[in-house]
Formats: C-alpha cells, sequence, structure tokens
C-alpha cells in the first residue's frame, strides 16, 4: 500500500484548525461536493476520524514552494512538508473489499443540464445543502442567487435502469426512491411551504417500513408524484429556474418552471474498479461490481477473499452493514485458529474514589456543528454554567462527539480535578456510551454522568424562538447539574459467557448461521418444528440468477448433519426459555424427550409463510394458483401447464393494502424469474404481468428488461381499480378465465382471456415468529416482523442482549439476501460467543425488601421477565434478576410503596432534577 | 494448550522476521459503514484488523449524508 502523505502530523495535531483559518488557498471542498470553499489545509469533515487536518493539492508550498504561514501557526508543530508517501506492507490472512459505490456522474451525459445550468444539483449534492455542517450551514439555497428555492423538482432514475450508450446503467440504484422521498421529507421540515415534486417511473419502497414511509411522502401538503419520463427544456435567464418537460394521461404534454432540480443519481461501482479487481485478483460482473457466488454473496472469486457493502451490486445501508458482519463471520470460519493471538484487550485507568469529595461538576455545551449554536447561544449557556453550584468548569464544543473533544473533556476533567460531568448535548440514546467511556478515560465512574438534551429537545424543536431556546438549555443544564451532585457510582459485573449457541429455526437462515458459527469452533443446537430441514427453500427450486436451490439446500443440510459440533432436533418444540446474555436456559421437547439446552446466544430464524388468498377466485377455480404453486408445477413440466396458451400474473395479492400496509419484495422478481423459465418452456406462451410497481430492484432489473424482450407483457394497473377475474368461454368455446384491467397507458378496459393464472401473493410472517416473541421476549413490527435492535446500524439483532435475528422472520428476502444475513447474526453472535465474559449494566432496578409487599405489579409490568420472587429472610418478596433488566424503570411506576428503585434514576436523583426545574420558574 | 503456546511463538516468530509490526489477521479495504462494521466485528471477535480508506477520514458517503430513511436519524 502507498500511504498518501498528509504533510500533518497526526500524532500532533490537535485539531485546532487555527491553520485553516490563517491559510490564504480557497480551493472547493470535495466533501461538500464542490458547492462551497475550504481551504488548502483543512480538516476533512467536522467529524472526520482521525480528526486531523491534511494539505490537499491546491498548496502553495506544494506547488510553488511559497507561503507556509500554517507551519508558523502551528503551536502544536504539527506540519510537516518533509513527508513523503510511504510505502507500507501489510501481511494479513483474509481481505474484506467494502469498496463502496461512485455517484453516477450526469455530466457524462449532457441531458440534463447538469454543470451547465447552476440550480441543477445531485442527490449527493443537495444532501450537502441540506446538511448542518454541509455547504450552506443547514440551509437549501441556490447555487444562483443564494436564495431559498420554493418549487422544487426531483427527476428519479438519474443514470439508473436505462440504456444508453452515452453513459448510464441498466441496473436499478435501489435507494434512489426512498432517498428522494427522504430529502423531500427533509425540504418540508426546513419550509413548510416548499412545493416538491417527483418525477419517477416504478416507486421502489420494497424494503422494511418504507411503503409507509412512501404513503407519508405522498400524503404532506404540496408534494406530488408524476409518473412520467422528464426532459429538461431551458434555463430563463432572468431568474435561473429551470423547465422540465413531462407528460400526462390527463394533460399530455407539459412544460413547468421549477426553482431548483435535483437529479436522484444512482450508484456506479467504484473508479478503477477493474484496476482494483486485477490488484486482488478478482473477477467482475458485467456492471463492473464484483463477481460473487450465487449462493454466497460475501464471497469473491479468490480463495480468502471476501467483500461487503455496495461493492456486491447497488445495496441500502443496512444491507451494508449486515453483509459487512457476514464477511466478518467468514473471515472469523478461515481464520478461527489464530483468534485472539494477534488483537490487544483495551485498558482504561484505575478509577479514581471521590465518593468522599465534595461534587465538582464539569459542563460541556455542543455546538453539534450549527445543529444547536443556530438556534441556542451557547456561549451564553457557558456563562450561565458557570454560576451554578458545584459547578467549577465549563466550556463549549464543536462536537463534543468528537475524538479530540472526548480527549479534551477527559484532560480537563484531570487537570481541574472534576467528579462529575454534564456534556450538554443530544440525546443519551445515541452518545451516552462514548461520554461514559471518556469518563473511564479520565479514571471517572462512568456513572457519574448527566446528559442535557439540549438538540433533540431544544434546538430542533424550537428553531423559531432562539431567546426561548436558550432559555430552555440553560433550564435543561441547570436541572442535569442539580441531578449530577446527586448521582452514585455503580459498578458494572462480568458475566460468563456460555460459548453454545441455540438456533431456533431450520430453513437456509437457520441452516447457513448454524453452520457458520459451528465453524468457528462453537457448539450449535439447531431447533426446527418440521420434520425436515430446508424450511420454504423446499418449495423453491431456482432463483432468478440460476442457483440450483435443492442442490445447494441439500448441500448444506448434509453438512449441518455430519458437522460435530451441530445437534439437530427436528419435529421440536421450545417449551421454555428463560436467563440472559451468555447464559440461557432453553428447554426443547422433541419425540417426547425435553432436553434442557444451556447457551450464551440466540439466533431467531423462523422465517415467514405464504399468504392464503381469498381473491381472484384462488381456491375455487385450480387454474388459479399462488407462484409457488406455479414453480411446482414448471419443475414438474405438468402438462395442463405446457398446454397453456396464455398466463396472466397479477401481483401485489395480499399485500400494499390496508390489511397488510407493507410491499412483500420477492414477487417482482419471482414473477419475472417464472415468466423467464415459461418463455424457456414454452415461447408461444402468452404471459401477461398485471403490477402495480415492479419492484426488481439493483441488479434485478437486467432480468425485468430480458422478460419485456421476450414479449412477456406489462400492464400496470392501480391500487383502487383492481383486475377483475371471472369465469368465462371464449370464442372457440374454451372455458377460459376472462381477466379485465384497465389498460392506463390506452385509457381503456382490456379483456385477457387466459388458461391459468399465478397469484405474486403475500410473505406474511410464520407461526413460529409469534411463538419465538412470547417465549424470548423480543418484538416486532406493526406488520408482524421482527424488530431490529437499530433499522441501519444493528439489523440482525433484538433489543435483549445476546439474541440475533436473521432470514424472512425479519423481511421477505431472496435466498442470497438470507444467506447474507444469516452469516451475519452468525458473525455478531461470535462477537458475544468469543469472549469469556461480558459486562452487564450497572444501572438496574432494586428492591428493598422490607418496602416490598409482594403485590407482584412490578413482575407484570417488566416486558423483560427480569423480576420473579424469591425467598429472602422476610418472605415471598420481588428480586431483580440484574442482567436481564434494562433499566427502562417501568416498575418503578408501578410499585405502591417505592420498594424498588432504580439505580442512577432515584427518587433523589429526579427530585432534585424537579426541584431545578421548578426553580426558574 | 501447549499447541497454543506453540502457535503463539510461531506467529511471533513470523512477526520477527517480517521485522515490523505490520502482522494482522484481516485488511479491510474501504471504510464506508461497511468496512467499519465488518471492522469493528473482526475486532470484537478477537481479531487485528488492517482499515484502510483512499480519503483522509474513514466515513465514506454515508458521512456526507444529511439523514437516512425511514427514521430520519442523523446520517453522520
Amino acid at each position: 500500500m502507498i500511504k498518501k502523505p498528509k504533510y500533518v502530523d497526526e500524532s500532533k495535531c490537535t485539531g485546532c484548525k487555527a491553520c485553516v483559518e490563517y491559510c490564504p488557498v480557497k480551493y472547493p471542498d470535495q466533501f461538500n461536493q464542490e458547492i462551497s470553499q475550504n481551504k488548502a489545509i483543512h480538516i476533512y469533515f467536522t467529524q472526520a476520524i482521525p480528526l486531523a487536518t491534511y494539505i490537499d493539492e491546491s498548496c502553495l508550498y506544494l506547488k510553488e514552494k511559497k507561503c507556509t504561514i500554517c507551519q508558523a501557526i502551528c503551536k502544536a508543530d504539527a506540519i510537516d512538508f518533509n513527508q513523503t508517501a510511504e510505502k507500507v506492507e501489510v501481511n494479513v490472512g483474509a481481505i474484506v473489499l467494502a469498496l463502496g459505490f461512485e455517484p453516477f456522474d450526469p455530466k457524462l451525459r449532457n441531458d440534463y443540464g447538469y454543470g451547465k445550468f447552476k440550480n441543477v444539483v445531485t442527490s449527493l449534492d443537495y444532501e450537502r445543502i441540506l446538511s448542518p455542517s454541509g455547504a450552506y450551514e443547514g440551509e437549501i439555497l441556490r447555487a444562483s442567487d443564494k436564495k431559498h428555492p420554493h418549487k422544487i423538482a426531483w427527476i428519479q432514475c438519474v443514470g439508473s435502469r436505462q440504456v444508453n450508450p452515452a453513459g448510464g446503467n441498466s441496473y436499478c440504484s435501489a435507494v434512489c426512491c426512498s432517498y428522494a422521498q427522504k430529502q423531500v421529507i427533509l425540504t418540508k421540515e426546513h419550509d413548510a411551504e416548499a412545493e416538491c415534486t417527483i418525477f419517477h417511473n416504478d416507486v421502489r419502497s420494497h424494503n422494511k417500513d418504507l411503503e409507509r414511509y412512501f404513503q407519508k411522502t405522498e400524503q404532506l401538503p404540496g408534494v406530488r408524484f408524476i409518473r412520467s419520463y422528464v426532459s429538461i427544456g431551458k434555463e430563463i435567464p432572468e431568474s435561473n429556474n429551470v423547465t422540465i418537460r413531462y407528460t400526462t394521461p390527463d394533460d399530455g404534454v407539459k412544460e413547468e418552471e421549477f426553482d431548483m432540480v435535483v437529479l436522484s443519481i444512482g450508484l456506479n461501482p467504484p473508479t478503477n474498479y477493474q484496476a482494483l479487481a486485477d490488484k486482488f485478483g478478482i473477477e467482475l460482473n458485467s456492471h463492473g461490481f464484483c463477481k460473487t457466488s450465487l449462493s454466497n454473496p460475501m464471497e469473491a472469486t479468490k480463495p480468502g477473499v471476501f467483500v461487503s457493502g455496495s461493492f456486491q451490486g447497488p445495496a441500502d445501508i443496512p444491507e451494508s452493514v449486515y453483509t459487512a458482519s457476514g464477511a466478518g463471520s467468514q473471515c472469523g470460519e478461515l481464520l478461527d485458529y489464530r483468534r485472539g493471538k494477534l488483537s490487544k484487550e483495551r485498558i482504561y485507568p484505575p478509577e479514581r474514589d471521590v465518593s468522599q469529595e465534595e461534587p465538582k461538576v464539569g459542563v460541556f455545551v455542543c455546538h453539534c456543528g450549527a445543529n444547536i449554536s443556530r438556534v441556542v447561544n451557547v456561549p451564553s449557556a457557558v456563562e450561565y454554567a458557570l454560576t451554578l453550584p458545584n459547578v467549577v468548569y465549563a466550556q463549549e464544543q464543536l462536537f463534543s462527539c468528537a475524538t479530540n473533544s472526548a480527549k479534551e473533556i477527559a484532560d480537563m476533567a484531570k487537570e481541574k480535578g472534576l467528579n462529575r460531568l454534564v456534556i450538554a448535548a443530544c440525546s443519551i440514546r445515541t452518545l451516552e456510551p462514548l461520554f461514559r467511556d471518556t469518563l473511564r478515560e479520565a479514571g471517572i465512574n462512568q456513572y457519574y454522568l448527566d446528559m442535557a438534551n439540549i438538540r433533540e429537545h431544544c434546538s430542533w424543536v424550537h428553531s423559531k424562538e432562539k431567546e426561548e431556546a436558550t432559555h430552555k438549555a440553560k433550564d435543561l443544564i441547570r436541572m442535569s447539574v442539580a441531578r449530577s451532585s446527586h448521582l452514585k457510582p455503580l459498578q458494572e459485573f462480568a458475566l460468563n459467557v456460555n460459548k453454545t449457541a441455540l438456533v431456533v429455526g431450520g430453513g437456509v437462515a437457520g441452516l447457513t448461521s448454524a453452520l457458520s458459527v459451528a465453524n468457528q469452533g462453537h457448539e450449535v443446537y439447531l431447533v426446527e418444528k418440521d420434520t425436515d430441514l430446508g424450511g420454504m427453500a423446499r418449495r423453491i427450486h431456482y432463483t432468478l440468477e440460476g442457483l440450483d436451490v435443492q442442490e445447494y439446500l441439500h448441500d448444506v443440510i448434509r453438512q449441518v448433519y455430519q458437522h460435530p459440533l451441530i445437534r439437530v432436533y427436528t419435529e421440536a418444540a421450545i417449551t421454555e426459555t428463560g436467563g440472559f446474555v451468555g447464559n440461557f436456559i432453553t428447554k426443547v421437547k422433541a419425540q417426547g424427550r425435553v432436553t434442557e439446552i444451556k447457551h450464551g446466544a440466540t439466533i431467531l430464524a423462523t422465517g415467514a409463510e405464504e399468504y392464503q388468498p381469498i381473491e381472484y377466485l384462488y381456491g375455487k377455480d385450480d387454474r388459479v394458483i399462488t407462484h409457488l404453486e406455479l414453480e411446482e408445477q414448471i419443475v414438474k413440466k405438468e402438462e395442463s401447464l405446457l398446454n397453456t396458451r396464455s398466463l396472466v400474473m397479477i401481483q401485489c395479492v395480499g399485500c400494499r393494502n390496508e390489511d397488510r400496509n407493507y410491499c412483500s419484495r420477492i414477487c417482482c422478481s419471482e414473477s419475472i424469474k417464472n415468466a423467464l423459465k415459461l418463455k424457456e418452456l414454452n415461447p408461444q406462451m402468452d404471459i401477461y404481468i398485471l403490477f402495480r410497481d415492479m419492484r426488481t430492484y439493483g441488479l434485478k432489473e437486467d432480468y425485468y428488461r430480458e422478460a419485456a424482450g421476450k414479449d412477456v407483457r406489462f400492464i400496470r394497473y392501480e391500487a383502487q381499480d383492481q383486475p377483475q377475474v371471472e369465469e368465462a368461454v371464449d370464442e372457440d368455446g374454451r372455458n377460459v378465465l376472462r381477466i379485465s384491467v384497465t389498460d392506463l397507458i390506452l385509457g381503456k378496459k382490456l379483456e385477457i382471456d387466459s388458461d391459468k393464472l399465478a397469484l405474486a401473493v403475500a410473505v406474511i410472517p410464520s407461526a413460529g415468529s409469534q411463538e419465538a416473541v412470547d417465549l424470548f421476549k423480543v418484538t416486532t413490527n406493526q406488520d408482524g416482523f421482527f424488530k431490529e435492535a437499530h433499522v441501519k446500524l444493528r439489523p440482525v439483532e433484538f433489543a435483549v442482549d445476546g439474541v440475533y435475528l436473521c432470514g424472512m422472520a425479519h423481511y421477505p428476502k431472496h435466498i442470497a439476501e438470507t444467506i447474507s444475513q444469516s452469516y451475519a447474526a452468525a458473525g455478531r453472535a461470535l462477537t458475544l460467543l468469543s469472549r469469556d465474559s461480558v459486562v452487564a449494566s450497572g444501572a438496574v432496578a432494586e428492591v428493598n425488601g422490607n418496602d416490598c409487599i409482594s403485590c407482584g405489579a412490578c413482575i407484570t409490568a417488566c416486558s423483560y421477565g427480569a423480576i420473579e420472587f424469591i425467598m429472602t429472610p422476610q418472605g415471598r418478596k420481588a428480586g431483580v434478576n440484574p442482567p436481564l433488566c434494562k433499566g427502562d424503570g417501568l416498575c418503578n411506576t408501578v410499585c405502591p410503596t417505592g420498594a424498588i428503585q432504580l439505580k442512577n434514576f432515584t427518587n433523589e436523583q429526579i427530585l432534585s432534577q424537579i426541584d431545578a426545574a421548578v426553580a426558574g420558574l | 494448550m501447549e499447541q497454543e503456546l506453540l502457535l503463539k511463538e510461531q506467529i511471533q516468530q513470523l512477526c520477527n522476521r517480517a521485522g515490523n509490526n505490520n502482522f494482522g489477521d484481516v485488511m479491510v479495504v474501504g471504510g464506508g459503514i461497511s468496512g467499519i462494521q465488518a471492522s469493528l466485528d473482526l475486532a470484537a471477535a478477537g481479531y487485528k484488523v488492517y482499515l484502510v480508506d483512499k480519503a483522509p477520514s474513514i466515513g465514506g458517503h454515508m458521512a456526507q449524508l444529511d439523514k437516512t430513511f425511514p427514521t430520519n436519524d442523523c446520517s453522520s
């Protein structure tokens, strides 16, 4: 590797940015998409890691040996013009390629006016315009006159879903529909009066919870979704407005003026993909993304090289995260023998005992870039904090969460002898762990921390009332300071980790994760309620991309049965489960025997089921079948199918409606898959696909194009005008299914006589998932699919520690996606199982036996099953099992005698906060 | 146990022979959200990881985004 010179010694740079202020060279800021200017020496972006400056190629000294002002300014003596490119050699056992994507450059095409008209921007430009740390500090402005645009248009599929020799990609970029909707919502938050128009093709809201997100966007006032191909008309010289030409079925061709146009650009493979592929000795697919195994999207063509994220093909954030964890798990399988040999544990300084000291509170008030300081007067809040009792130190910080700020906090705590810290910044939900860590670094017990949320609870919600917001920020700080003085040092405790895993569900998801965990040396118990392993995949024979599913499945099942570390229970039911992270106990009943399993981690892979339709004569006429039934007939080459002259498929049966307000995600591709197979069997067959939006996202788009090229006919219908099916007799006297549907392009009713009707039915949550919810105390979203701990960043784990999820129980998925997610669940489980102990929070509930009247109200209130009756010398009393307690305080509120208290949220602490709040009135 | 010690020794010798400390388990190329997650997981599972990025900071494209759908949480 060549390490490029930054001309700044990172170990010395404090990130103070004095050099940036004095640097005379202004240069387009690449991080801000060159919309704004930065200096030749600068920090890449405000939260950069490492948070140090670097000097880019625009530097006068590097170009002409002039200037060196920065060297004179820098007090840390960090500027080093003698740095040269450094060759670094690294020896490793495996490689993960997470090369990402390159945004599509619309300049290449020259047809949307980008680079020519000032007020045409890309969606990534627009992100930097929306961002508080962006080009205009969070104000939406036009480049031409720096005024707020009122009428904004989004053009979808720029560089995607097009076959155009001048540039563009045939595939769908999979993320643009939803990010454009997000940008519309954010634009409306900035300016409620803004008029937003999205010109789109199919709306692809195929991922979890995105159908509702689309509806939310669509229902905002002043938002229009117009289904039309468009072209850019002209720039109007006086206003720099831009016109867009589009067509609607009612009005024909129209030309409309907009203040600003955002191009929803797609995702290209990384720049220089060919050179990179050659360097790593891997093959690419025809689009320039990494070529991967059909049954393993993380496996590149060279052993030991794995791939994650959008280098596999267009991917959103959760997919990038779980493929990363999946790649990690496979590295683990390869390198299990050397685990822990080279890594080092982090060591914290010893904890100072401050229990005998008077409270000495330090207050750090965060600007959050401009998120807080745009509204709240931060310097005045700092000044105010200094007047509060027990406060001995206060200062402001640009980003308290930045690495250097955390270090600054720790250093100040040591220097000033602080023993309580108040961070006035954002929600504890995101950053409390980080600041607790800062306290540990400073040698203070981590529970001596309080955060005043002056962002979500203040600047964001009171953006129009600056003075009052500042007042409120001061109130919040005063309350935090009051509480901090009553904080107690709490001890976390280490729990041993049982090295065994329990996997619930023996479909592709459960099989894959069980194998991956077992291949890393851990015992696995695999529990399946059916008589055979394989789950839903037993009914699937091939994938769109050509994987022989049965062959693959048999191979995986064989590996599972042969694995010395995996024990399989079929026809099994879980009767009881309990325990906590690292120490679960589950009872499994199989073949009349009950086995007690002790395990450290649990993976729930309970799958999904096929919706049994009541629509379209299903169950009444045996020519009406579901796609799984059609696939069966295709594989058996059934007579009735081969003789079919005309076959109709109807999409979105049983979902995207009021009962199931979500997209089942896989059905569009399934229909294309079966249509292509049928065309292979009988090219003469007339095939019609009646759809609402074709959602063949990502690289699957190519197959949609292929089907259209093979004369599969696609007819769009609207939700409120569903196709009608009746039994009829055609001109030749044959019994047919007559399907009538409105052709929206021709504007008239079509009648299709067909011999078979295949329904693309919804994927629905399994009964097993519901049982798991009750047993394992996990949660589902409103559609009944497992709810992950964080939709973006923790996609394969539950809020309950030590319990992981994967496969269709999370959301409908294709087999390859299920495999990725299952490896990911294994990878995340390994971060637990590979350790000897885990740490449980000290902020848990505690019962005072003297006050407990054994009413059991707290036991009912607890959603984690953390409280039960125990025998004590005073009799039967409620007792808390600390590792299970999440510290949510539900028990506190129901206890009639106040016997149960939450450490870190004691009455004393909360009352002191209330007193401080009232003191301001 | 004895075998493990032997292995550790062998690895140590290999490191010494290479004449530098640049001996790791996995190299992750690309410091965007995917590369960061892979590195964190591997490190937590007991591996020494080299994370390599072409930019002066890790973060990738996600750091450039303002917020993320569908929760509209801050992206960076």
